[in-house]
C-alpha cells in the first residue's frame, strides 16, 4: 500500500483470482508492506476468501501474479498464518486443545524437528491471548462453537508469522473476544507484522490501515478512511451501514436499489 | 482354568503361529484403521479389500503367489478411484462404489473358472489364519514395520491432514501426497493381511478397534495404542473361542473385534461422562 522500497510482504500485480480457471475477482493489485493491516471487504460471494486462499497459496491465480516476501505463495510455510472461515474439522477427532494450538509450529520443524522450549511459550501466548489457556486438556470436540473459534485463532496467532490471513475470524466471537482480537491485530502490526482479514465488520476494516473493498471487482482499495466513505460502500453494499452489535444499521441506501434481503448477514 | 486360556497356545504351534499373525495384523490394523476412522475413508478401505479379490484370484489360476495377485489388485483399484475422479464430475464415493462392484463380481467370476470355487473364495474372503507359513509371518511382520514407520514418520501431517487439509497445505505437507501414502498404508495392510483373516474380515479388523478406540481416546496416539490393544484382545479372544468351540477362526475373531466395539459403546452411554461440553464459559 506504499512505494517504499523495502521488501513487501504481499504484492499482487493484475491478480485474478477464482476457482477452476472461472475468475471471480479481476485485476487486483496492491502491495502490502510490514507493520500493515488490510481488510478485505465485501458482501457473500464477493471474492474476499477466494482472493485470501490465492495469497495463501490453497488456489492458483487464474491470471496475473501474486508474490508473498517476494516468492510465490506457500514458498515459506512457517512465516504464513491462514485461518480459514470453515473448519471441516472431524467431530470424532481425538485432540485436546494444547494439540490443536501446537500444531501452527509443525511448519517450521517439518517431520521430524522437535519442539523447542521457544515452540511451547508461543502457543501458550497465543493462548493467554486468546483465553483459552483454562481450556488445554480439554478434548476439542467437547467445546462450543465460539470457544473452538478462539482455539483455532490461537492457532493462526501461535505460528508468529510475519504474514497473517484471516477469514472473518470474529464473526462467532462475543463482544469480549472481539475486542480481545482486535487488540492483538494492534499489537501484531506495531511489531511489524502484516494482517489480511476478511470482514463484514466496517467498524472492523476502518481500524485496519486500508481497506479493499470487493464486488467481484476491486471497488476502492486505499487507506480506509478514504475507502469507507458512502459513495464506495454505496457501490459495494448498494448502502451504507453502521455496525452495532447484532448487525449492520442501514442508514442510507442506493437510490433506486430497492432491498428486499441483507447483504451483511451470513 | 489356566489350561483354558494357554494350553490351546502352548500345545499347538499352528495356534501360536495364528496368535503371532493376529497380533501383527492388528498392530497394522490399529495404525491404519485409526487414520481410515478419523478421515472417514472406510468406504475406500472397504473398496481395497474387495478390490485385491480378482487380483487374487488370477494370481491363483496362475500359480503365482496370493499376495502379488492382491498388490496388482490394490494399485488397479486406486488408479481407477483416482482415474474416474478426474475424468469425471462424479465423486469418489460414487467411483469407489462403481468399481467395488466390478472387482467383486470380476473375482468371482474368475474364481468361478477353478475347480474349487467355494472353497478358494472362502480362502480369499476370510483368510487361514491356522494355515499361516513362517515365510508368511515373515512378511506380515516387515509389512507391519513399514506401516508403523511409515506412521511415525508422518505423524505431523497426517494429523493436520486429519485436522484440516487446508492447514496441512499451508503447513508445507502437500494434503495429495500424504493422503496418497494413506491410501498405500491401507493397501499394504489389506493386501498382507488377507491370507491371514481374509480380504472381507481384514476390512472388520480396520475398522472395529479403530472405531472401539476413538470412543475413549483423546489423542491420536492413544487411539492407535488402544485400537492395536484392542486388536490384539480380539485375536487372542477369537482365537481361543474357534479352538474350543470349533468355530471358523477368522469370523470368530472379527466378531470379537466388533462385540469389544459395541460392548464398549454400551458402557459410555451407561457411564457418566468426565468430559462434557465445558459449562459456564462461551
Amino acid at each position: 500500500m506504499s512505494a517504499a522500497d523495502g521488501p513487501a510482504m504481499v504484492e499482487a500485480l493484475s491478480l485474478g483470482v477464482g476457482y477452476q480457471g472461472e475468475t471471480v475477482v479481476a485485476d487486483i493489485s496492491f502491495r502490502l508492506d510490514p507493520g500493515q493491516v488490510l481488510a478485505l471487504v465485501g458482501s457473500n460471494g464477493s471474492g474476499k476468501s477466494t482472493l485470501l486462499k490465492t495469497v495463501a497459496g490453497l488456489l492458483p491465480p487464474t491470471a496475473g501474479n501474486v508474490r508473498v516476501f517476494g516468492a510465490a505463495p506457500l514458498s515459506s510455510p512457517s512465516r504464513v498464518a491462514y485461518l480459514g472461515q470453515f473448519h471441516p474439522t472431524s467431530f470424532m477427532l481425538p485432540l485436546r486443545v494444547l494439540d490443536v494450538v501446537r500444531m501452527a509450529r509443525f511448519a517450521r520443524h517439518g517431520l521430524f524437528g522437535r519442539l523447542t522450549a521457544e515452540d511451547e511459550r508461543a502457543v501458550r501466548e497465543a493462548m493467554a491471548v486468546m483465553d483459552v489457556q483454562g481450556l488445554a486438556d480439554a478434548p476439542l470436540n467437547t467445546l462450543s462453537g465460539g470457544q473452538r473459534q478462539r482455539v483455532f485463532m490461537a492457532q493462526a496467532f501461535a505460528r508468529d508469522a510475519d504474514l497473517i490471513l484471516l477469514d472473518e475470524p470474529a464473526a462467532n466471537l462475543d463482544t469480549t473476544s472481539r475486542d480481545t482480537y482486535r487488540g492483538r491485530l494492534r499489537t501484531l502490526a506495531d511489531a511489524g507484522r502484516s494482517v489480511i482479514v476478511a470482514t463484514h465488520d466496517i467498524d472492523e476494516a476502518s481500524e485496519c490501515h486500508f481497506t479493499m473493498l470487493l464486488a467481484h471487482r476491486v471497488v476502492a482499495c486505499g487507506p480506509s478512511a478514504e475507502v469507507l466513505a458512502r459513495p464506495a460502500l454505496l457501490a459495494t453494499f448498494g448502502m451504507v451501514g453502521k455496525y452495532q452489535e447484532g448487525g449492520i444499521v442501514i442508514v442510507e441506501r442506493e437510490h433506486g436499489h430497492d432491498h428486499g434481503h441483507d447483504h451483511f448477514g451470513d | 482354568m489356566a489350561d483354558w486360556f494357554v494350553t490351546p497356545f502352548a500345545a499347538n504351534a499352528f495356534m501360536l503361529d495364528a496368535l503371532l499373525a493376529g497380533i501383527l495384523v492388528s498392530i497394522a490394523c490399529g495404525i491404519v484403521g485409526t487414520y481410515v476412522v478419523l478421515r472417514g475413508l472406510a468406504f475406500i478401505g472397504d473398496a481395497l479389500a474387495h478390490g485385491v479379490l480378482p487380483g487374487v484370484a488370477v494370481a491363483m489360476l496362475l500359480g503365482l503367489p496370493g499376495m502379488v495377485g492382491a498388490a496388482a489388485g490394490a494399485a488397479g483399484m486406486i488408479f481407477g478411484i483416482g482415474w474416474i475422479t478426474r475424468r469425471s464430475n462424479l465423486s469418489s464415493d460414487t467411483a469407489i462404489g462403481l468399481l467395488f462392484v466390478a472387482m467383486l463380481a470380476l473375482g468371482v467370476a474368475i474364481v468361478s473358472r477353478s475347480h474349487s470355487f467355494s472353497g478358494d473364495l472362502v480362502r480369499i474372503l476370510f483368510g487361514e489364519i491356522l494355515g499361516i507359513r513362517a515365510s508368511e509371518l515373515a512378511i506380515q511382520l516387515a509389512a507391519t514395520l513399514v506401516i508403523a514407520a511409515l506412521a511415525w514418520i508422518c505423524h505431523r501431517p497426517f494429523l493436520l491432514l486429519c485436522f484440516s487439509p487446508e492447514q496441512a497445505r499451508v503447513s508445507g505437507f502437500a494434503p495429495r501426497r500424504y493422503h496418497s501414502i494413506m491410501l498405500g498404508m491401507i493397501a499394504l495392510t489389506i493386501v498382507v493381511s488377507f491370507r491371514t483373516v481374509g480380504t472381507l474380515l481384514v476390512f472388520g479388523m480396520l475398522l472395529a478397534p479403530a472405531a472401539a478406540a476413538a470412543l475413549f481416546s483423546r489423542k491420536v496416539a492413544t487411539m492407535i495404542l488402544s485400537a492395536s490393544a484392542l486388536g490384539i484382545g480380539s485375536v487372542y479372544a477369537g482365537l481361543l473361542a474357534s479352538y474350543h468351540f470349533d468355530l471358523a477362526a477368522g469370523a470368530a475373531i472379527t466378531l470379537a473385534a466388533s462385540g469389544l466395539f459395541f460392548v464398549l459403546l454400551a458402557a459410555r452411554q451407561l457411564l457418566p461422562r468426565a468430559d462434557r461440553r465445558q459449562e459456564g464459559r462461551p
